[in-house]
């Protein structure tokens, strides 16, 4: 019976791959969930970047109101679930008819993960040691000058590895996505494609995307590696 | 000059500004430092001329480091003011990178940036302050063609020619650093990382990456006190050097001996004050302050 299941299912897995009205469910698939992978990412390291920044300035006067925002900003975002805030995005936020769902979910996405980039790279930064700074500043370079000649390059080599971390596990969140609505995303063409009408089985379907989701994981892993290795290189000699 | 009524401090509750003396290199006045509660320095008024060589001394927690980083305004005075060259440290319209420019400090740890080589690390900053400079005098150049294309032939400016390129001022850094390397006979090390070198090698390139500013005055802030007690002897003896050339240098130090040696002035803190000052002779030689004579039977 299980050599049954498994023939069959390899049969339906070359059909996924050889018939257009699947393969292109399945490429759809992948380029929206790369989409709104990439998209969330780039908005998410943008926002825990400048989010970091302002988290790291002394407390002075001028930085009371927005260091406090973004306390607020970094605590509610990871202190609420993802689905949660996905659905108050495109539920309250951007109920918009014809607003489309994919730009809702980079939004909400992105914003979700610039709150764990801004702590990564916040950690990053705080892991070098104050007598860098005080060395830069003594010699009479700015703050700004300091921090991006000789701080954030130290802590570069912290920071990448978590933030690598962050990324994969958002775009294994983005699988949410559907759950707010119709969006072609890899986990949505899978349920697609088994349908009762279609393939009617989820097996195969969902075989192939969890291998596009590895492979996805796997490219970005091999990717994180090799910057780390760089980063390293440069150090020491 | 509309000065004086507007003048914006690092704090609020500043004491007035009393007219400092033009003589002096640093004058504090009122200097007072607190972290929260905790009032390391008490009211401290003092001058430091040129050519001085002022050993720092106290016991520890006295507030000797706080004093050496409120020279510099590393550490905000909470109260005071600080002059350097005339100029108020604690006004907040004085450019405070531009006058640390002119003072070089040296840390206990060495601080020496870790991500970059030997040679970077003595260059980085007088690089980077000659290309801000020429950035300075090209918008200059710039805005006098600028307005020489609306005056008559006779009545053009004088525009002057720049003297100096980006690639001139990165070989004259360099060739520098390597005078200072090859000084303290550490020029093989001018492209190893820091994380290569022995505290001592660490220490004396972090005096020449002072050096390399060509400061008026130089802070250290115990230079030895980090070190194997073989290497201490080096250091002291480039920090010697120093002050046999002339340089004026405030060290905050545990080794009495070398501040008797090399001080013209010791200062003794205490208590966020300074309890008793004079040349080496008077505070080694005849102490009168009960809290300075006891030290001193602790340490000597
Ligand atoms: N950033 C800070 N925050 C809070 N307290 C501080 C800070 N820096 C120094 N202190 C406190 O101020 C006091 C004086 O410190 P300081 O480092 O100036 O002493 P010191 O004379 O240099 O001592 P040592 O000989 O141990 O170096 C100490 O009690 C110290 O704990
Ligand atoms: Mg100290």
């Amino acid at each position: 019976m299980y050599t049954q299941i498994a023939a069959n299912t390899f049969e339906q897995i070359i059909t996924i791959f050889s018939k257009p009205e699947y393969s292109n469910y399945l490429w759809l698939g992948l380029g929206t969930t790369l989409y709104i992978s990439v998209c969330a990412a780039l908005l998410g390291i943008l926002l825990g970047t400048l989010v970091a920044m302002i988290k790291i300035q002394p407390d002075s006067k001028v930085w009371v109101a927005p260091k406090f925002i973004c306390g607020i900003y970094t605590t509610v975002i990871r202190g609420t679930p993802m689905a949660l805030q996905l659905f108050i995005m495109a539920f309250v936020i951007f109920a918009i008819r014809g607003f489309p769902l994919e730009i809702t979910a980079i939004l909400a996405f992105g914003i979700n993960s610039g709150a764990y980039v801004s702590e990564n790279i916040r950690a990053g930064i705080l892991s070098i040691d104050k007598g860098q700074t005080e060395a830069g500043r003594a010699l009479g370079l700015s703050s700004g000058y300091t921090l991006f000649r000789i701080i954030i390059p130290q802590g570069m080599k912290n920071v990448i590895p978590a933030i690598g971390n962050e990324l994969i596990a958002l775009i294994k969140e983005t699988s949410i996505v559907s759950m707010a609505g119709t969006v072609f995303d890899l986990t949505y063409v899978a349920k697609v494609m088994g349908a009762p009408n279609e393939l009617a089985t989820y097996l195969a379907p969902m075989l192939v995307v969890a291998v596009f989701y590895l492979i996805i994981v796997y490219a970005l892993t091999l990717v994180i590696k090799l910057i780390e290795r760089r980063l390293r290189k440069s150090e020491k000699k | 000059m509309k000065r004086n009524k507007d003048e914006k401090f690092l704090k609020t509750e500043k004491t007035p500004v009393e007219p400092f003396d033009p003589s002096a290199l640093i004058e504090v006045q009122h200097l007072t430092k607190s972290f929260g509660e905790l009032k390391v320095l008490d009211d401290i008024s003092e001058k430091i001329f040129h050519g001085e060589k002022i050993a720092v001394i106290g016991p520890s927690g006295s507030g000797k480091s706080t004093f050496l980083r409120c020279l510099n305004v590393l550490e905000d005075p909470t109260d005071g003011h600080v002059f350097f060259e005339g100029n108020n440290l604690c006004n907040l319209k004085v450019d405070i990178n531009v006058q640390r420019r002119r003072m070089g400090m040296v840390f206990q740890q060495f601080n020496l940036f870790n991500n970059m080589t030997v040679l970077k690390n003595i260059t980085l900053a007088p690089i980077h302050v000659g290309l801000l400079e020429l950035k300075k005098s090209k918008r200059k150049i710039f805005a006098l063609k600028l307005k020489n294309l609306f005056k008559s032939k006779a009545n053009k400016l004088p525009v002057p020619t720049l003297q100096t390129s980006a690639k001139k001022i990165k070989q004259d850094a360099e060739a520098n650093a390597m005078r200072l390397l090859n000084r303290i006979g550490l020029a093989d090390k001018a492209n190893v990382y820091p994380s290569t070198l022995s505290g001592g090698q660490k220490q004396r390139i972090a005096i020449v990456r002072a050096l390399a500013m060509n400061p008026k005055v130089m802070l250290f802030d115990e230079p030895t006190s980090a070190l194997d007690p073989e290497m201490v002897g080096e250091v002291l003896s480039l920090i010697k050097e120093l002050a046999d050339e002339g340089m004026t240098m405030v060290i905050v130090t545990h080794e009495m001996a070398f501040a008797r040696e090399v001080a013209t002035r010791v200062l003794f803190m205490d208590g966020g004050k300074i309890q008793e000052q004079g040349t080496p002779e008077q505070i080694f030689g005849s102490p009168t302050n009960a809290r300075l004579k006891e030290f001193l039977s602790k340490v000597l």
